[in-house]
């Protein structure tokens, strides 16, 4: 599916009432099957971005767009995940990602069924019944990632999903998340602050300027696909992250 | 399991014998005079009498009603009206005068209200316990649902769940463990409304219990009573105990 953003922008109010410009106004598109990645200064707005975009906040003027469409509730064949994993602690793991099915109307035998087939793709096997206090971080946004996949989305929105683990489980679940891309081909658009991921697995990196957020670069990423972790050494890598880098502290100065 | 947690768990116990021991000690010397303290033995014998002629058993079981249907009433209200709070805030501002001040005026004032009100039958004590109860129910219920994590909510949202399905899903088992914890506090309050509306009209039940046998200085049949709104108040503390450990399996500390 294809996105975009027609000259978007959100403003929150403070109690007294007055305008608080978070994002925009911003325009951008995303081809159907493309990945992009969102970077940008904190606070410049990229978790509203994602939020507009799954539909959970409503934009002050301009519009984002799904297939055409206004994107004014959340859509149909969206999935969203967040820093946070964001597990239900009193539900398993197979029920943690079984949720979407659930709220759904998928009978139990049947999400079970479609979930397990999904475990030993996310490394889970063998954790079923675990629940979420006994995982570690990285097992916890692999649990996120399946209750993602369940939904088969074909707009996969992420909003820093990897932040906060550290540099190896990140690296392993960066590439988890292209192994899986690869199976069921989605639009992404994922927010991130590592640059070098941001290079790593998308198509396109989108930069964002201090909040209120505009787009200051986009930058095409032409690496070869399969992406590997070596590539991080090549010149073609080292160039684009350089650019981007600039990019930023251009905003600085 | 160690020496150490060993002892842990039996010492409640051995608490319980010194002071059984040390009380027996002292009336036995005859430092205090048995209408007063009256020796074990004596509640003893009192419980004894009190069960074979039926008289424990009876009042036990009207204090257990008042409680029950007490309790089923606050409970039930508490749960409503504080769910009711947590979704429209501007009911806390409408309500909050008529619940702070039946709040911070004290029960036994104004039970003798209640009586005029609802008779000196059942109904007076299952509404002073539904009072009693109402309070700490409402405000877990409240802080309960007020702890669900907006990023959940979210997540629900996007997931396009329903009200039904948002509050089977996520609401109500967010805010359970919370309410379980103010269940504990309500069943302890429950039997002091019970008590606190026997008091007030006579008749029957284990408050009434205790003013009759004061009237007749039968000092062991009070303990006994007393005693018997002790062994209440801990089973009702240790059921819900038990619900909590039963249902909150994921709330339970792995121990390494
Ligand atoms: N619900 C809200 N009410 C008021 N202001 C908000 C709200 N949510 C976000 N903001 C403000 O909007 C701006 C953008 O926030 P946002 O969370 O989108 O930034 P971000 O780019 O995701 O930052 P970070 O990198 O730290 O996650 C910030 O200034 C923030 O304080
Ligand atoms: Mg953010």
């Amino acid at each position: 599916m294809t996105l975009s953003l027609r000259e978007l922008s959100v403003s929150f109010r403070d109690p007294s009432g007055c305008a608080l410009p978070a994002l925009g106004p911003i325009s951008f598109d995303v081809k159907e099957q493309e990945f992009v990645c969102v970077v940008g200064p904190t606070g410049c707005g990229k978790s509203t971005l994602i939020r507009v975009l799954a539909g959970l906040l409503p934009a002050s003027s301009g519009a984002a767009l799904c297939e055409g469409a206004l994107i004014d509730r959340p859509m149909n064949q969206f999935a969203i995940m967040f820093q946070d994993a964001n597990l239900m602690p009193w539900r398993t793991v197979l029920d943690n990602i079984a949720l979407p099915l659930e709220i759904a109307g998928v009978s139990r035998s049947s999400r079970y069924e479609t979930v397990r087939a999904l475990l030993p793709q996310l490394h889970l096997e063998g954790f079923e019944s675990a629940y979420p206090a006994a995982l570690s971080g990285g097992m916890e946004q692999r649990v996120a990632l399946g209750r993602v996949l369940v939904q088969q989305p074909r707009v996969v929105l992420l909003d820093e999903p990897f932040g906060a683990l550290d540099a190896l489980t990140r690296e392993n679940l960066g590439r988890l998340l292209l192994r899986l891309r690869q199976r069921y081909t989605q639009t992404i658009v994922m927010v991130t602050h590592d640059i070098n991921e941001a290079v790593l697995l998308a198509d396109r990196v989108i930069v964002m300027s201090r909040g209120p957020g505009r787009l200051v670069a986009d930058v095409s990423v032409d690496l070869p696909r399969p992406r590997t972790h070596d590539m991080i050494y090549h010149q073609a890598f080292l160039t684009l992250t350089k650019r981007i880098r600039a990019s930023i502290d251009d905003l600085s100065a | 399991m160690g020496a150490g947690s060993t002892l842990r768990r039996i010492s409640p116990f051995l608490t319980i014998a010194c002071l059984l021991l040390l009380w027996q000690w002292i009336s036995a010397r005859g430092i205090i005079s048995h209408i007063l303290v009256p020796p074990p033995t004596d509640v003893y014998q009192a419980f004894t009498d009190s069960l074979a002629d039926g008289a424990l058993l009876k009042h036990t079981l009207v204090t257990l009603e008042e409680m029950f249907f007490g309790l089923l009433l606050g409970v039930g209200i508490g749960l409503a009206i504080g769910y009711a709070i947590a979704k429209a805030p501007i009911l806390e501002n409408i309500l909050s005068p008529v619940i702070v001040a039946f709040q911070s005026t004290p029960i036994v004032a104004y039970a003798p209200l209640l009586v005029i009100w609802f008779g000196s039958g059942i109904a007076s004590k299952i509404v002073t316990t539904a009072v009693i109860v109402f309070f700490p129910t409402l405000v877990n219920t409240i802080v309960g649902l007020r702890s669900v994590s907006p990023n959940l909510r979210d997540l629900m949202r996007s997931l396009k769940a329903g009200r039904w399905q948002i509050f089977r899903h996520l609401e109500a088992p967010s805010a359970l463990p919370v309410i379980l914890a103010g269940l504990k506090t309500s069943t302890t309050l429950a039997v002091i409304g019970a008590v606190v509306g026997e008091f007030v009209s006579q008749g029957s039940g284990l408050g009434y219990l205790v003013t009759s046998a004061r009237n007749l200085y039968d000092t062991p049949l009070v303990v006994v009573a007393v005693f018997t709104m002790t062994a209440i108040s801990l089973s009702l503390y240790g059921i819900v105990a038990y619900v909590e450990w039963r249902f909150l399996v994921w709330q339970r500390r792995s121990s390494a």
